[in-house]
């Protein structure tokens, strides 16, 4: 049975393909102005690469903050639930969830059998989520992929506002202006995202094992500033922006069973 | 200390140092003279009182150095006054955070200081104070005497400071010192942006430019989003007339015009300081030599 | 080492009296806040107790030229205060805080989007 799961994400919609609940393939669009349009062109994407079609697919579940534009969807479900999900199935032993993206995070605690049993979002406040190292890579001149690598080669870092991107900025310019080395104006730039990150992530209990998932789970500098915040090291999959596609496809599994009986 | 930022080329809260002696004003050694000082994050000011009464102050930039900063404005308000910092018979220190005003007899909050200041420079019908700093709004409602009722303090989220209309200005490509007016020319008011989030507002922004909003439309839109935040703030305390704007937006139409809409009142019109009259900016330091004068004045009973 | 004010004040005013700080922001997403009467406040400690996140503490304040030992939210809390207070459930208002304070000086004030 072929399954697919939609992640309408802010910046990209994602999508992933599975076959009796296993990933076959994945696909993604940047979302633009017409996320619609830019979900099936990432289910087209991922179908082409295994030689399938719309109609050979079963059931169709779509997530995402531009969960209602989504084509194709059979029925729709929470991030929350997705990510635990998908956090079981990537990790059996996952428990705690923190999901980053572009605009916005969440973590999300979940029993062993990839239930949601609580959650917290930050959501319409750019600190705490990839806006914010977006803006900072800007203010500090360097690209954003690169952003990352450079913060691991610094040692200290002074403290930048992380509660919010527009102070953060003022502040990497005080840096700049201070003399202080990119490396590690780009550490306290991670540094403060983490501490956001960990702040929320404390509403619900940091419960090893911690997934970090999202398209900020790849920065590497996000990771090690966060590793040293919650005292503990992170698992990361791999194609951690995917996750949330990867488990709206497994419930998709799910729902797609349930019909059929 | 946080540097201001930097790449406007035209700081429109920029404001000139200077410093004033009230025209027609004297002191005696008979007098009760005391200061106080406030060193804020941006600028510092001092305040000389004669019996409670404006004498002469000063506003210079904060540097690095917050005693140091205090240290130099006070000598900007004692300028060709004729006074040394000896025959000053109490002073109070204020501002941000935890600051040090080494000359200071007692520190008291910045928040108790502008309300006092306020009822000073106002009269005793202020009831509410929006001040929106640089990098802060703080909403006060006091009492007849200048005494704190409800305050509250938001530091935490750029959108409404200053900081964050300079973000919107730059956007714009519009000199901050007419973000007020352009705001307001529009022929119908358009809804507010739906973003309170600065960095989520410009992506908003952009994509009504795209969709053929004009400038003015957009910094509308966005003004008002930012009025209605205001709006809100000084709800939380309570809103009891008369309601007075201090601070950098106070300069800006766009802001006051759709708070005064948003909650049915007019605020108080600003006084002429760069005639006579006294200067907004510095009503934490008036607040803060008001409470040296009656420090100095409950020591003296026995 | 000031002891808690436990007088009334001199010059006792309307009943109605108050001095609220709020502690908190409200940005984007919301509205959080928690309210500290300092007029009602009388520096017991209670709430400081009772807090499972640490974010209360006692502080000398200055008012109506007296210095008073009143409860205040801690500097590095006050702009994580959804975050910390979240746990407590503090749209229900009767968070561990509240509960503890006879004075009823300390209150909570949340409002999500």
């Amino acid at each position: 049975m072929i399954t697919v799961g939609m992640d309408l994400g802010t910046q990209r919609v994602k999508a992933v393909v599975l076959k009796d609940g296993a990933v076959m393939s994945r696909g993604q669009a940047f979302s633009g102005f017409d996320p619609t349009d830019a979900a099936e062109q990432a289910v087209e994407e991922a179908l082409k690469q295994v030689h399938l079609q719309k109609a050979d697919v079963a059931y169709f579940v779509a997530t995402g903050s531009a969960i209602e534009m989504a084509p194709y969807a059979n029925s729709t479900v929470s991030m929350m639930s997705a990510d635990a999900r998908a956090g079981i199935y990537l990790f059996q032993n996952a428990r705690t969830i923190i999901d980053v993206g572009a605009e916005e995070a969440r973590a999300v605690k979940c029993d062993e059998n990839g239930v949601m049993v609580d959650f917290v979002v930050n959501e319409r406040c750019a600190a705490g989520a990839g806006t914010f190292i977006e803006a900072m890579a800007r203010a500090l001149e360097v690209k954003l992929e690169e952003i990352g690598p450079l913060s691991l080669k610094a040692e200290r870092a002074s403290p930048i506002n992380a509660s919010c991107v527009i102070f953060g900025e003022s502040d990497v310019v005080s840096l700049i202006h201070r003399q202080e080395s990119k490396p590690e104006i780009a550490r306290a730039v991670f540094d403060a995202m983490a501490d956001r990150i960990s702040s929320m992530v404390h509403r619900i209990g940091v419960n090893p094992e911690v997934i970090v998932v999202g398209g900020v789970a790849k920065d590497v500098g996000f990771i090690a500033s966060l590793n040293r915040k919650l005292g503990l090291n992170v698992l990361i999959p791999d194609y951690p922006d995917y996750a949330g596609a990867l488990g709206a496809a497994l419930i998709a599994t799910s729902r797609a069973k349930e019909v059929q009986k | 200390m946080i540097e201001s930022s930097i790449k406007s080329s035209v700081e429109f809260w920029r404001w000139e140092e200077y410093n004033r002696i009230m025209p027609g004003k004297k002191w005696t050694s008979k007098d009760l003279i005391t200061a106080g000082v406030d060193v804020g994050s941006v600028g510092s000011k001092a305040a000389i009182m004669v019996n409670g009464e404006a004498y002469s102050w000063g506003i210079t930039r904060t540097g690095s150095n917050s005693p140091e900063s205090a240290k130099k404005v006070l000598d900007w308000a004692l300028r060709d006054t004729g006074l040394k910092v000896s025959d000053l018979k109490y002073i109070v220190g204020t501002g941000y955070g935890r600051v040090n005003v080494p000359m200071a007899n007692k520190a008291i909050t910045e928040i108790a200081c502008h309300a006092k200041g306020a009822n000073y420079i106002w009269g005793s019908s202020v009831r509410t104070v929006l001040d929106v700093g640089g990098q802060d709004i703080k909403a006060i409602r006091s009492d007849e005497t200048g005494r704190v009722v409800s305050f509250l303090m938001n530091d935490k989220c750029a959108a409404g400071t200053g900081r964050g209309m300079e973000v919107f200005a730059d956007l714009l490509k519009i000199p901050i010192e007419d973000i007020g007016g352009i705001s307001l020319k529009v022929d119908e008011e358009p809804p507010p942006v739906s973003c309170t989030c600065v960095a989520f507002a410009k992506t908003e922004a952009m994509g009504l430019l795209r969709k053929g909003w004009s400038k003015e439309k957009v910094l509308a839109a966005y003004t008002r989003a930012m009025a209605v935040r205001m709006a809100n703030l000084i709800n939380r305390v309570g809103l009891e007339k008369e309601l007075v704007i201090t601070g950098g937006q106070s300069k800006n139409i766009g802001i006051v015009s759709r708070i005064e809409v948003i909650l049915g009142v007019k605020c108080l019109p600003m006084p002429n300081w760069r005639e006579n009259g006294l200067d907004p900016m510095v009503a934490g330091a008036f607040g803060a030599a008001l409470f040296a004068k009656a420090l100095y004045e409950k020591a003296q009973k026995p | 080492m000031l002891k808690p004010c436990t007088k009334r004040r001199k010059n006792p005013r309307a009943e109605d009296e108050i001095i609220i700080t709020h502690y908190g922001y409200s940005d984007g997403s919301g509205e959080y806040y928690i309210t500290i009467d300092t007029d009602k406040c009388d520096g017991c400690g209670k709430c400081v107790k009772q807090c499972p996140q640490s974010a209360l503490r006692l502080e000398t304040i200055f008012i109506d030229l007296e210095d008073k030992i009143v409860a205040s939210v801690t500097d590095d809390q006050r702009k994580k205060i959804k975050y910390t207070c979240g746990p407590c459930k503090p749209e229900s208002y009767n968070t561990p805080c509240v509960l503890a304070c006879e004075s009823k000086a300390i209150n909570c004030t949340w409002k999500t989007q």
